[in-house]
C-alpha cells in the first residue's frame, strides 16, 4: 500500500514500468515491474499492444505483477485489456503476485467492460465540404425566417406598448440610452473630428488644382451631412452597442435566465429587447448630429488653416452650400440603421445556445451582419432619395 | 520525496483569514487533513465552504496565514515546480466547470495531452476508462458539455478530475444535483478509489447521506472558523446548537435510519 499512495509526480528517480515477455512450455510469462503509473506508460502499451496481436504457440499465459512499484487506474485499463485480448486468441489466462489494492482496481476496471470508442468515426472530406455548404445555406434560411419572426414579435411588442405605456421599462431604457449613446460620444467626436479635418485637408490639396479650393466646403458639407456622419457613427455603434446587446442576452441566455424571467411571468421582450431597441433608435440620431457637427468642425479647423477662411465665412458657406434636405436626409435614416443594429445585436443574443463559445461565435456574426446590413440600407436609401429627387 | 505514510498531514491549514473587501469569510482557520481519508466539509451555505477550497487550491490568495499541501507551501514555489505539483490533485468544481469547446472525451484528454506524452489509441482507451468509472454512458464521450445535465456534467467533471490519477480529490458538493442511486453510486465510487489507489478526499457536501457513507471524518465550518473535526460519532454527541441542529434533524434522523 506504502508505494500505491505515492504518486512520485516528478519523481525521475523513479523506476520507470517495464516488462519481461517469454514463452516457456507454452506458456507466455508477462512479469511486470517498476513503477506502472500513467506519466510511464506510454511505451509499454505500445509493445504489449504488437505482443498481444501475436501471441505465438502459448495456450496459457500468467501475468506477474508483484515487482510493480506503483499501480494506477492506467495500468488496470492497460492489464486487463491485455488479459481480454489474450483471452480472444484462445489462451487460459491467470494472475500471480497481484496484491489486495491492485486486485480491487483491476475488479473495479475490469467490471466496466469493453471501453466504448470516444470519438465520431470520421467523415470524407468531400462530404464534409457537401455537408457543410448545405448546412450554411439551411442555417441562412432558418436564421432568415427566425429573424422576420423575430421582427414581427417587437413590432407586436411595441404596438402592445403603445396601446399600455406603463409596460415600458424606463429604467433599462435610460440605463441603455447612457452606455449606448452618452458613453459613446467621446469616440464618435474624436473620430468624426479627425476624418473631418483629413476629407477637408484632402479636397482641399486636390481642388487647388483647377483653382477650385473654395468648394472643399461643399464637399465637407455635403460628404458629412447626407452619408458620412450617419455612417461612421452607425458603425461604431454595431461595434460597440450591437456586440454589447448580443454578449449580454446571450450570456443570460446561456445561464438560463431568460427561462427563469419566462417562468417568473417577465417577458423578455419586454424586459431587454424593447428597452434595447428603443434606447438605441433614440440616440443613434443624436449621435449623428453630434458626428456632423463634430465633422464639420474639423474640416472647418483644416479650412482655417490651409485656406485662410475665417470661421464667420466658413459657416455662411456652409449653409450657402447645403439646403435643409442634405442634413435632413442624414438624420432621416439614422432611426431606421439603429433599429436594425439593435434588432440585429438582441436577435443575436436570443440565438446563443448553450456553450461560452456561442456567445463569441454570435457576437462577431452579429456585429458583420449589423455593419453589412447598415452598409445595404444606405444605398438602398440612397437610390429612394434619387427617385424621389432629395 | 519519501515514500509518503497513511496518515501524515497532506493538507495543513494554519490560521487562515481570507476576506472579500470587507465581507470576512474565514478568521484564524485551522485544518489538517491526513493522508488516505475523506474528510467531509459541512457548514451552511455562505460560510466559506468553496472559498476555503479555493483558497487551499491557490486560486484566491490568502490574507494571512499559512496553507501546505504535500508539505509544500505553493505560493512560494518556483513556477515550474508548483505545475508539477498541481498535477498530484484532482477538482471537481461545483457545476462541473467542463470546457465547453471540447467534448466530454476531449476534456477528459486535456491534462493528457497537457502533461504527458501518451497515443491517441491509448488516451481514447483511458478517457472511455474514466468516463465509464465516473458512471456515464458509454456514448457521453461524443457529447459537448452544452449536451448534458446537470447530473452528467458532474460525473464528467469527476472523470476529468481522475484522469490522471490524483492523489487528493477535491470535491465541491458532488451529489448535488444527482439522483439517489447515482448518489449512491457516486459513494461507492469515491469509497473505491480511497481503497484502490490510496486516495485523500477533500469533500464538501451538504449531503448527509454521503457524509455517512464515505466520510472518515467531518469538519464543520462556521462562526468563520473550524469549529469542531471529528468522526461522525463526535458530531451526533456535540452540543453545540448548529451541529446538533445538522445532525439531529428530520433530514439527519431519515438518514441514518437509512443505515
Ligand atoms: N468572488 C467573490 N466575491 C465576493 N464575495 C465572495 C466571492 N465568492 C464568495 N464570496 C462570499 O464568500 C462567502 C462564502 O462563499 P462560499 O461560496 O464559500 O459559500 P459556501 O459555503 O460554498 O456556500 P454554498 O454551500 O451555498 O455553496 C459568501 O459570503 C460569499 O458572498
Ligand atoms: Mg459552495
Amino acid at each position: 500500500m506504502a508505494g500505491l499512495s505515492s504518486r512520485e509526480a516528478g519523481n525521475e528517480a523513479a523506476e520507470p514500468a517495464s516488462y519481461r515477455a517469454g514463452i516457456e512450455n507454452r506458456v507466455l510469462r508477462l512479469e511486470a515491474a517498476g513503477n506502472w503509473s500513467i506519466v510511464h506508460l506510454n511505451k509499454v502499451d505500445g509493445e504489449l499492444r504488437r505482443l498481444v496481436a501475436s501471441p505465438g504457440e502459448a495456450n496459457r499465459a500468467v501475468i506477474g505483477l508483484s515487482a510493480v512499484s506503483r499501480f494506477d487506474t492506467a495500468a488496470a485499463a492497460i492489464i486487463s485489456r491485455t488479459a481480454a485480448r489474450l483471452e480472444e486468441q484462445g489462451l487460459r489466462v491467470e494472475f500471480e503476485g497481484v496484491s489486495e489494492a491492485q486486485h480491487l482496481l483491476l475488479d473495479k476496471v475490469g467490471s466496466l467492460g469493453e471501453p466504448e470508442p470516444v470519438r465520431r468515426p470520421p467523415v470524407p472530406a468531400y462530404l464534409q465540404i457537401l455537408g457543410k455548404i448545405g448546412e450554411t445555406l439551411l442555417a441562412m434560411a432558418a436564421e432568415a425566417r427566425a429573424m422576420l419572426g423575430f421582427v414581427g414579435a417587437v413590432i407586436v411588442t411595441v404596438g402592445r406598448t403603445i396601446a399600455n405605456p406603463r409596460r415600458f421599462r424606463l429604467v433599462p431604457f435610460v440605463h441603455h440610452m447612457e452606455k449606448s449613446g452618452f458613453d459613446a460620444l467621446p469616440l464618435v467626436c474624436l473620430l468624426t473630428f479627425l476624418i473631418g479635418a483629413v476629407v477637408a485637408q484632402q479636397g482641399a490639396v486636390q481642388l487647388r488644382q483647377f483653382g477650385a479650393e473654395v468648394f472643399t466646403v461643399n464637399l465637407i458639407a455635403i460628404i458629412f451631412l447626407r452619408e458620412v456622419g450617419l455612417l461612421l457613427t452607425a458603425i461604431i455603434v454595431a461595434g460597440r452597442s450591437g456586440s454589447a446587446f448580443t454578449a449580454e442576452i446571450g450570456s443570460m441566455k446561456m445561464r438560463e435566465e431568460i427561462d427563469a424571467m419566462r417562468t417568473l411571468g417577465l417577458d423578455p421582450m419586454d424586459m431587454l429587447i424593447l428597452p434595447r431597441v428603443a434606447a438605441l433608435t433614440v440616440t443613434l440620431p443624436l449621435l449623428t448630429f453630434i458626428a456632423d457637427v463634430m465633422g464639420l468642425v474639423g474640416g472647418g479647423l483644416v479650412v482655417f488653416f490651409m485656406l485662410d477662411m475665417s470661421p464667420g465665412v466658413y459657416i455662411t458657406r456652409v449653409q450657402e452650400a447645403v439646403g435643409f434636405w442634405t442634413f435632413g436626409v442624414g438624420l432621416v435614416k439614422a432611426p431606421f440603421m439603429a433599429a436594425v443594429i439593435a434588432l440585429v445585436g438582441c436577435r443575436a443574443g436570443l440565438a446563443v445556445t448553450g456553450s461560452a463559445e456561442s456567445v463569441g461565435a454570435m457576437t462577431t456574426s452579429s456585429v458583420v451582419r449589423s455593419i453589412f446590413l447598415v452598409i445595404i440600407l444606405d444605398a438602398l436609401f440612397a437610390m429612394f432619395f434619387t427617385a424621389v429627387d432629395i | 520525496m519519501s515514500t509518503s505514510r497513511k496518515g501524515e498531514p497532506i493538507i495543513e491549514v494554519e490560521g487562515l483569514d481570507t476576506r472579500f473587501g470587507d465581507n470576512v469569510v474565514h478568521e484564524n482557520l485551522d485544518l489538517t487533513v491526513k493522508r488516505g481519508e475523506i474528510i467531509g466539509i459541512v457548514g451552511g451555505s455562505g460560510t466559506g465552504k468553496s472559498v476555503l477550497l479555493r483558497t487551499i487550491l491557490g486560486l484566491k490568495r490568502p490574507d494571512a496565514g499559512r496553507i501546505r499541501v504535500f508539505g509544500l507551501d505553493f505560493s512560494t514555489l518556483p513556477e515550474a515546480e508548483r505545475r508539477l505539483n498541481e498535477q498530484r490533485w484532482g477538482v471537481l468544481f461545483q457545476d462541473g466547470a467542463l470546457f465547453s469547446a471540447l467534448t466530454v472525451a476531449e476534456n477528459i484528454q486535456v491534462p493528457y495531452r497537457e502533461h504527458l506524452d501518451l497515443s491517441q489509441e491509448l488516451m481514447d482507451e483511458l478517457a472511455a476508462v474514466k468516463i465509464a468509472m465516473a458512471g456515464l454512458r458509454p456514448t457521453a464521450g461524443t457529447l459537448y458539455p452544452s449536451e448534458l445535465s446537470g447530473g452528467m456534467r458532474k460525473r464528467a467533471g469527476l472523470a476529468r478530475a481522475l484522469a490522471l490519477d490524483p492523489e487528493i480529490l477535491f470535491l465541491d458538493e458532488p451529489t448535488a444535483g444527482l439522483d439517489p442511486i447515482g448518489a449512491a453510486a457516486f459513494d461507492e465510487l469515491i469509497n473505491d478509489l480511497k481503497e484502490t489507489l490510496g486516495l485523500t478526499v477533500f469533500l464538501v457536501t451538504h449531503d448527509l447521506d454521503t457524509l455517512h457513507a464515505t466520510c472518515d471524518r467531518i469538519a464543520v465550518l462556521a462562526e468563520k472558523h473550524v469549529i469542531l473535526v471529528g468522526t461522525i460519532d463526535d458530531m451526533l454527541r456535540s452540543s453545540h446548537p448548529w451541529i446538533h441542529e445538522y445532525f439531529h434533524g428530520p433530514r439527519a434522523r431519515a438518514a441514518l435510519a437509512g443505515k
